[in-house]
Formats: structure tokens, C-alpha cells, sequence
């Protein structure tokens, strides 16, 4: 039992660490500085644990754990890295670059994308797999915003961005599978929807050019999810 | 002043709307009564069309885009109407293994459409299910909701025929 | 309600039975009702009527042999007939009290040896929208026993004893899941019957269900008490109207009889249940996905722990188990654990219910203790692969399963043993392939089944099956190279490896199953461009390449 009840230590690669008993795998391995690739997970939102990249090698486990929903626990072995894990990885954006259409070269996110970035930082170099090519429309219907559906990866991050944070709820999902496509209100385009109170925080948390700023084309514009934690610390500071 | 906004009005005369506004009653109108709730609608109407699905979602004040999310994930619910008879192949493991396969081509043939749709004359619509239970007796057929079993091309034919000639 | 209300009301049933001399018992599942065994019914009743003879005609659920349907089995003979039409009621009242109509045999050969009937030890007696033909058989005296001689943790021991596991396909200790919901403190719990029954050829559920509806809410009920739960869901698939139907009016019944609601049986246990309608979604079968779907939510799944038994349906402690799970609850109760583990293997305790189907001679549901050989259920109680084809595979465990060839005929049937030759135990649909199938576009369209029914949420199931598809068509299509072989083996492990719930995770078994004893299938197609069961349409371009 170590001094305080809730700090747990374990060791991830091997190296002891110590953290919070209600923190997750990822936050702990965060905090020091070991690196797990992540696309569904944003720092304040809920975890959806659909990507599936930051799944890692627990001792004991039978399967491996997303780090992004397992917490921590006293004496927990965690591998963060290993020939098969990053296989694995490397399948996992594989079969994303190859779900819809991402042709970098000409995607208005290029250079600002985090899927390109995962590509880059896990040594995906091609992709084997065939490419399905799906025909998706692309609205420009909203007077700021474009929703380009080739570039959207399903990592839910506007719908819960748009239900948890902005109360809207003008995102969702709709259809299932390979079919599944993020929608505003009952589908219909994005410039009628009667809910959308056009904040942007979709945009400003979409980790690829699925959702872009209609100024931002041709621009190289950053985008800055950096406001959630904030936004999540003020509202929490609110309460005693 | 009121803490939500009032339930929206019923969509029209229609006595049915009153069928579904009495399964939300039963639910308190509460938000998880969203699938009981679309399943009266589908039963009632056939389908379900944007107005429905609206009045459905602001009456028990769940999201537009939840409920319509929640339609098209259930393979059960249909947005477009049905033509005036359905015939739904099983497609199951067993009825498979039985040749639904080829049950499912000669209706598509016999049809012209896909499965999915309805003729142009709105007179039949063609789906497959997955498995409706009756697996000892693969592969079946549902004619307007009637299960025929031992099902052979001839004989779907013969059905298909006798509503497209009428 | 008390022992003696229980007996008197059984007692009546009894007497009432007395003033016949004969009992006509007409089927009226799915199956004999799509053939108008009503009719049947009705028009036996008249027959009966007319000639003066003191028979009662009464409906009951399925009794099994489907194929050889409409069934009717007549007491106190004990005489099974087959493919009944209207016209025979005549002969079938003329019948009674002497020699039985031959024509009518269902010629059932060996169906029934070796079966042992624990699930559905009432079908062919009872009728299932009358709750006192169920308690004239001795149903909710395990409620009764429960409620007023035990505790819930002896409940709970009861069930641990009996070894059941989990028939949903899992496997996973009844009693010990019983055991963690009851421990997680919580003001309010759940008790959740899962009836999604989504493999597609199995409807053992769905038998159950119409056929004895009272069994799985007694089951419910106590299971309910040893949990500390005061509330149930039974969550049944919209494709199986009759069911839904029946349970209806059997939880009415069991409401005006007391056995749900408050003060149960003059005790302080207070519980009721509510139907809750699938609507089309496979996925809906895992158990988190079933939640967000009673939640009237899209059914798609979450990452697990928190496991339901800490936090389910609404967040609160719940308990999941599957209709046939529930279903032999009352009589381990009634008979304790032991009797139930003296059946069946080391590990797999009990009996287990098959949907037998396919290429098979005779068709139908059968109850059989674990353990059983595989042939001993194909080639004894099934009547082996009839027009005198050869036999090729059975598969087992629906699309999480896999197919097994005629070395494993002798396996005997337990959860490890099937996991162990690559398949699994599922929910107990059993399906019997000949010479004629082949086994890659078998794999094909059970990737198929998975790929419609991916929910979307997470990557590898939602796109990886969709390459393992396409994959699998070309090489139905002649047009694969080893390379695609291999690729189709790497997402294999990727898919299996790394999707979030278990539809992606047992997604490849059918591939992987299919690769492990029918390589020269794959094989045939890839290398010599053809199909060694003359299924698949080959795509002339690759022939002609080939050739």
C-alpha cells in the first residue's frame, strides 16, 4: 500500500511511475511524456475509445486495453510500444486512409492534419490495402463552414464537442458501418439547420479537413482545440 | 413560465398520431422511449418521414440529430413508404445455405428493382431480413408479413406474379 | 400466493384434465402456425364435437421437429403426428382410443434419442398463454422455494453449484456474475433478459419465448431477488411478433397471479418487468450495445470495464443473461445445483438447446446434455445429410464461429472443445453443410452478415471488414493472388486483435476457421481458377488467363 490511497504506481516501457488513481493509462503516460498515438481522444471531451490507436500491451490482460479508458492501477505492467502494437497501428491508419478519400495533396487540412500526422509519425509510408473510394457529398451550405465527408475519420469529436461542451446538439451520427456519416439536425444541410448556433467548435476540434472554415481554404490555418481544457476548468473552478 | 418548451401539436387529424402520442403517454414522454415510440410510428404509418420523426424528437425533447441517428441505425425502421404488397427474402445462415441466394436474384429479375426498393408502380416492395426464426424449414419468405417456407424460385414467382399482374 | 394456492391451482388444472379421456395438444410456434395449425385446431375441436368423443384440444408451443410440421401430439397415447393438414381431422378423432393414423407418422426415426429436455421439459404440454398449465407443472414453486426458504446469497450458491454458464454464447459462470451484480452496492438494479437473438439461424430463443414464456420470467424473477433488483427488461427482437405476443400476455398473467409486481408472494419483494423491442440491429446482442438500446439510444457498443454488473442500464448495477440462461434457472432451483451439474462435462454443465438446420434430414430444435458428440447430434438425432450428398461442415456460433470438418464429428460438445476447434458454442444454432457449399463463399457471407452489421463506431470493424469482403469476393471470383491471401490472414489478426466489441473481434472467425480446414478451397480458386463445389461464378477473364 503505498502512503497515499489514491496514487498508484505502476511502470509503462518499464520505467516506475506514479499517478492519480482516477487517471487513465494516457494521462499518466502523458504526463510523462511517453507518446501513445491518439485521434478519437480530445482533452475535454468524453472518451469514446473508437480509434483504436492508443490501444497498448497491459501484463495480465487478454486483450490489449485502450489506454484512453483504462485506468490506472497499483502495480500495472503497460507496454506502450511494440513490433506488433505498431503493426497494428500502422493497419489501423491504413484502413482509415483507405475508408474515404484523403488525398493530402489537395485537402485544405494539409500540413495541419492530425491524421497526416499519425501517418508521418508512425512510419506509414503506403497504403496496401485498396482504396474504396466512396462517392461523399460535400456541404457548403453554411454561411463560414464547409462539412467535406471524404476527410471525416468518425471520431465523434464535433458530436460530442456539439452536445457536451456547446449544448447544441446539432451533430450526430446516422447509418451504421461503413455507411455511418456525421449529420447536422435531420440530415438536412448544414446552413438550414435550425439548432447550429454556429460557435465552430466543431471545426476548431475535427483533426482533419472534414470540417474547415470557409476562410481557411488555401490558407494553411491552424485550428485551436486548445480552448476545451480551458472552457472545461472555468466551468469546473465555477463549482465548490 | 414554463422550465421546456411545450410538446409540439400533432402533425395532423390523422387518428394514428393519437396511437403515438398515447405510447409516449405510457412512457411519461420520456427520452428512452424513442425507439418504442418510432416503433408505433413505423406500425402505424408504414414508414417514417421527416415530420414524424420531428414530432417524435421534440415531443420527448430528444436531439433532431439523435432520433434521426437512431432511425437509420435500425435496420427495422424504413424512411420511405412501402408499396402496396412486400416480400421479404430471409437471408439468414440456414436459408442461405438453402439457396435464399437464388430466390433473391429471381425476385430482383422478376421485379426489376434491387432489394430495397419498391416497383415503379408502387406495388411491391422487395427486402431480405436476417433470420426470422423458421430456420427448420429454410429457406423463407415473407408475402405481406405471411411466413411460406420450403420456399422454391417457382413458387415465388408464381406469388410475385399474381400481384404484378392484378 | 403460498405452497398450498400453488398446488390447488395446479390441482385444478388436473381435474379439469380428468374430465377428458383425450388430450389433442396442436403446435402453434412460428413454424406449425404459418401452416394454419390454428385451423388444424379449430377444425379437430369440431370433429371432436361432432362425434361425441370427451377430447380436449388444447394449443402448445414448439415441440421440436419443425420440418415435419404442423405437429400434433396426442395424450394419453403419447402419439406424435406430422405435416397435419385440415382434412385430417376426421381421421385423427376417429382415431382416438385405437390404432393411429399411419399416413400421418412424422417418421421421426431416432429424433428424440438421447435428448434430455431441462429448457424445454413443457413444450407439447402446456399452453403457453395459460400460467396455470406452467404451475401445474410445477412452475414458480422455484419462485416460491426461493422467496420464502432461501436467501439470496443461497440462491446465488445454487447456481454457482450448478455450474450453468452463460447461453448466449460466453460462457461466461452464471452464479459468479449473479454473485458481482449482488456485492456492487447500488439503491437500484436491473435485471436485463437478453432476447436479441440475432444469429441468424438460431431460434432457440425465440421457441423458448413463445413456447414457455413463463419459465424465463420466473427465471427472471429469481434472479431478480438474488440480485437485489427490483425492476426487468426483456429485450426481444420486432422480427419475432409471436413472442413478443405471447409475453405480453404472460406477463399479465403472471401480474394477476402475484408472481410479479408488489409484495411477491407475501414477501417484501417487489419486481415487474417490461418488454423492450429490438429493431434490427445484430450488434444489439452485445451487452452494452443492448443497454444503449433500451436506452433508446443507437446500439452501439462501449468499451468495457465499467462492466454492466458495476455500471449498466442507466448507469445503475445490471445483470445480462440470455433467455435459455434464465430459462433453467427454475429447475436448478427446484432440484438444487447438483442435480444440474451431474450433467454434462467437467466444464460445461447441463444440457444445451441446438437449432439443428441446413442440409440435414431432419431439421429442428433438440435438447441434448453437454457433451454429446457432434455426429451423435448431426448423424443420430438430425438423420445425417439427406439425397444421399456428403457431408462437408458443421458451423457453429453463428458469425462469431466457425466451421468444422468431418475429422471433428466426434468432438464432444463443450464450450472449450468448440472454442478449441476454432469455433465456438453461440447461441446454438447448428448448421449442417454439404458437398454442395462452399466453404469460401460461406466465409463470404457471414463477412457479409458482419460488415452490415458493423455498428461503425470503431475503425477496424467498420472498415477492416469491409476489405476482408472484398477480399473474400475476389477470390470467389478466381481473381486473388497469394498475396491477397495473406493480407486477408494479416486483417484476420488486426480486425480480431483490435476492435472494440466483440461482433469485430469474432469477425475473422468464420475466414479464419474456414482457412484452417478447407485451405485447398481457397486454394482451388486462387491457383486453378475454379470452385471444388461448383458455387462460385468465376470471372471468365481469370480463367481464360489461367487456362
Amino acid at each position: 500500500m503505498s502512503a497515499e490511497p489514491n496514487v498508484r504506481t505502476l511502470t509503462i516501457n518499464g520505467e516506475e511511475i506514479s499517478a492519480r488513481s482516477d487517471q487513465s493509462i494516457l494521462e499518466a503516460a502523458r504526463e510523462h511524456n511517453v507518446e501513445i498515438p491518439t485521434l478519437c481522444h480530445l482533452e475535454g471531451l468524453s472518451e469514446v475509445g473508437a480509434c483504436r490507436l492508443c490501444l497498448v500491451e497491459v501484463k495480465g490482460a487478454r486483450r490489449l486495453l485502450p489506454a484512453c479508458v483504462t485506468q490506472v492501477a497499483e502495480g500495472m505492467e503497460v507496454t506502450t510500444h511494440s513490433p506488433k502494437i505498431d503493426r497494428y497501428r500502422t493497419m489501423i491508419l491504413e484502413m482509415y486512409f483507405a475508408e474515404r478519400n484523403h488525398v493530402c495533396s489537395v485537402c485544405v487540412a494539409n500540413g495541419n492534419c492530425e491524421l497526416q500526422d499519425l501517418s508521418l509519425k508512425l512510419g506509414m509510408t503506403h497504403v496496401e490495402i485498396p482504396y474504396q473510394y466512396p462517392q461523399l457529398p460535400v456541404d457548403a451550405s453554411h454561411p463560414r463552414f464547409t462539412v467535406d465527408h471524404n476527410r471525416c475519420v468518425l471520431c465523434t469529436r464535433c458530436v460530442r464537442v456539439c452536445s457536451e461542451i456547446e449544448g447544441a446538439n446539432t451533430w450526430g451520427v446516422m447509418g451504421r458501418g461503413a455507411q455511418s456519416l456525421v449529420i447536422t439536425d435531420l440530415k438536412q444541410p448544414w446552413g438550414d439547420s435550425e439548432t447550429c448556433t454556429s460557435c465552430g467548435k466543431c471545426v476548431q476540434v475535427c483533426p482533419t479537413g472534414a470540417l474547415f472554415e470557409k476562410t481557411s481554404v488555401g490558407n494553411k490555418t491552424r485550428k485551436h482545440p486548445e480552448f476545451l481544457p480551458y472552457l472545461r476548468i472555468m466551468r469546473e473552478g465555477e463549482q465548490p | 413560465m414554463p422550465l421546456y418548451a411545450e410538446r409540439p401539436p400533432l402533425p395532423s387529424d390523422d387518428k394514428r398520431w393519437r396511437i403515438v402520442n398515447g405510447t409516449m403517454r405510457k412512457h411519461g414522454f420520456s427520452r428512452n422511449a424513442l425507439i418504442e415510440t418510432l416503433h408505433t410510428v413505423q406500425s402505424s404509418f408504414g414508414f417514417l418521414d421527416e415530420p414524424a420523426i420531428k414530432f417524435v424528437a421534440q415531443s420527448l425533447r430528444v436531439p433532431l440529430s439523435q432520433a434521426y441517428g437512431v432511425v437509420t441505425f435500425y435496420h427495422f425502421f424504413s424512411l420511405k413508404p412501402p408499396g402496396k404488397h412486400t416480400c421479404t427474402i430471409c437471408t439468414g445462415t440456414a436459408c442461405y445455405i438453402k439457396g435464399s441466394e437464388k430466390l433473391v436474384v429471381e425476385a430482383e429479375k422478376q421485379l426489376h428493382v434491387r432489394v430495397g426498393e419498391t416497383t415503379a408502380d408502387g406495388e411491391v416492395s422487395l427486402g431480405t431480413v436476417r433470420c426470422v426464426g423458421d430456420c427448420g424449414r429454410a429457406p423463407v419468405v415473407l408475402f405481406d408479413g405471411e411466413l411460406s417456407a420450403q420456399m422454391k424460385a417457382p413458387q415465388l414467382a408464381q406469388q410475385l406474379e399474381r400481384w404484378t399482374m392484378q | 400466493m403460498n405452497t398450498e394456492e400453488l398446488q390447488q391451482i395446479a390441482a385444478g388444472g388436473q381435474e379439469e384434465r380428468d374430465k377428458f379421456d383425450y388430450e389433442v395438444n396442436v403446435c402453434m410456434g412460428t413454424s406449425c402456425l404459418s401452416q394454419h395449425s390454428d385451423r388444424i385446431r379449430d377444425a379437430i375441436a369440431k370433429e371432436a364435437e361432432a362425434c361425441g368423443k370427451k377430447c380436449q384440444v388444447r394449443r402448445t408451443g414448439c415441440m421440436g421437429p419443425c420440418a415435419a410440421g404442423p405437429m400434433i401430439l396426442v395424450e394419453p397415447a403419447g402419439k406424435l403426428y406430422g405435416h397435419v393438414r385440415e382434412g385430417d381431422a376426421k381421421d385423427i378423432v376417429e382415431a382416438l382410443g385405437g390404432e393411429p393414423v399411419a399416413r400421418l407418422d412424422p417418421e421421426l426415426g431416432s429424433y428424440f434419442e438421447g435428448q434430455n429436455f431441462v429448457v424445454l421439459e413443457n413444450v407439447g404440454h402446456i399452453d403457453p398463454e395459460k400460467i396455470d398449465e406452467y404451475i401445474a407443472r410445477g412452475g414458480y414453486q422455484a419462485l416460491l422455494k426461493a422467496l420464502t426458504e432461501m436467501n439470496p446469497a443461497s440462491v446465488i450458491e445454487q447456481i454457482s453449484k450448478s455450474g450453468l454458464r452463460g447461453r448466449g454464447g460466453g460462457g461466461y459462470p452464471t452464479g459468479l456474475k449473479w454473485d458481482t451484480v449482488a456485492k456492487v452496492k447500488g439503491a437500484q438494479k436491473y435485471v436485463i433478459c437478453n432476447g436479441d437473438e440475432g444469429d441468424p439461424g438460431a431460434f432457440m430463443d425465440r421457441s423458448v419465448l413463445e413456447s414457455d414464456p413463463q419459465r424465463v420470467i420466473e427465471g427472471m424473477a429469481i434472479a431478480a431477488y438474488a440480485i437485489g433488483a427490483s425492476k426487468g427488461y426483456i429485450y426481444v427482437r420486432a422480427e419475432y411478433p409471436l413472442a413478443v405476443q405471447r409475453l405480453t400476455m404472460a406477463l399479465r398473467e403472471a401480474r394477476r397471479r402475484g408472481f410479479l409486481g408488489n409484495s411477491i408472494c407475501e414477501t417484501q419483494f417487489n419486481f415487474d418487468i417490461d418488454i423492450r423491442l429490438g429493431a434490427g440491429a445484430f450488434v444489439c446482442g452485445e451487452e452494452t450495445a443492448l443497454i444503449a438500446s433500451i436506452e433508446g439510444k443507437r446500439g452501439t457498443p462501449r468499451p468495457r470495464p465499467p462492466y454492466p454488473a458495476v455500471s449498466g442500464l442507466w448507469a445503475d448495477p445490471t445483470l445480462i443473461n440470455n433467455v435459455e440462461t434464465f430459462a433453467n434457472v427454475p429447475p436448478i432451483i427446484r432440484h438444487g445445483g447438483e442435480w444440474f451439474s451431474s450433467m454434462g462435462t467437467a466444464r460445461s454443465k447441463g444440457t444445451k438447446v441446438f437449432a439443428l438446420t441446413g442440409k440435414i434430414q431432419r431439421t429442428g430444435l433438440v435438447e441434448v446434455p453437454m457433451g454429446m458428440t457432434l455426429r451423435q447430434i448431426i448423424f443420430g438425432i438430425g438423420g445425417g445429410v439427406p439425397d444421399g450428398r456428403k457431408f462437408k461442415a458443421v458451423q457453429t456460433g453463428g458469425p462469431s464461429g466457425g466451421c468444422m470438418p468431418e475429422e471433428h464429428l466426434d468432438l464432444s460438445i463443450s464450450y472449450d472443445a468448440l472454442i478449441s476447434a476454432g469455433s465456438m458454442m453461440g447461441s446454438g444454432g447448428m448448421i449442417v453443410m454439404d458437398d454442395t457449399s462452399c466453404m469460401v463463399s460461406v466465409a463470404r457471407f457471414f463477412m457479409e452478415f458482419c460488415m452490415t452489421e458493423s455498428c461503425g463506431k470503431c475503425v477496424p470493424c467498420r472498415a477492416g471488414t469491409v476489405q476482408m469482403f472484398e477480399l473474400l469476393t475476389k477470390i470467389t471470383k478466381g481473381e486473388a493472388t497469394h498475396r491477397d491471401l495473406d493480407r486477408l490472414t494479416e486483417l484476420c489478426e488486426v480486425v480480431g486483435a483490435t476492435s472494440l466489441c466483440g461482433l469485430g473481434q469474432t469477425a475473422p472467425n468464420p475466414v479464419l476457421s474456414t482457412l484452417r480446414y478447407f485451405k485447398h478451397e481457397y486454394l482451388a480458386h486462387i491457383d486453378e481458377k475454379r470452385c471444388p463445389a461448383g458455387v462460385c461464378e468465376l470471372s471468365p477473364a481469370a480463367v481464360e488467363v489461367h487456362a
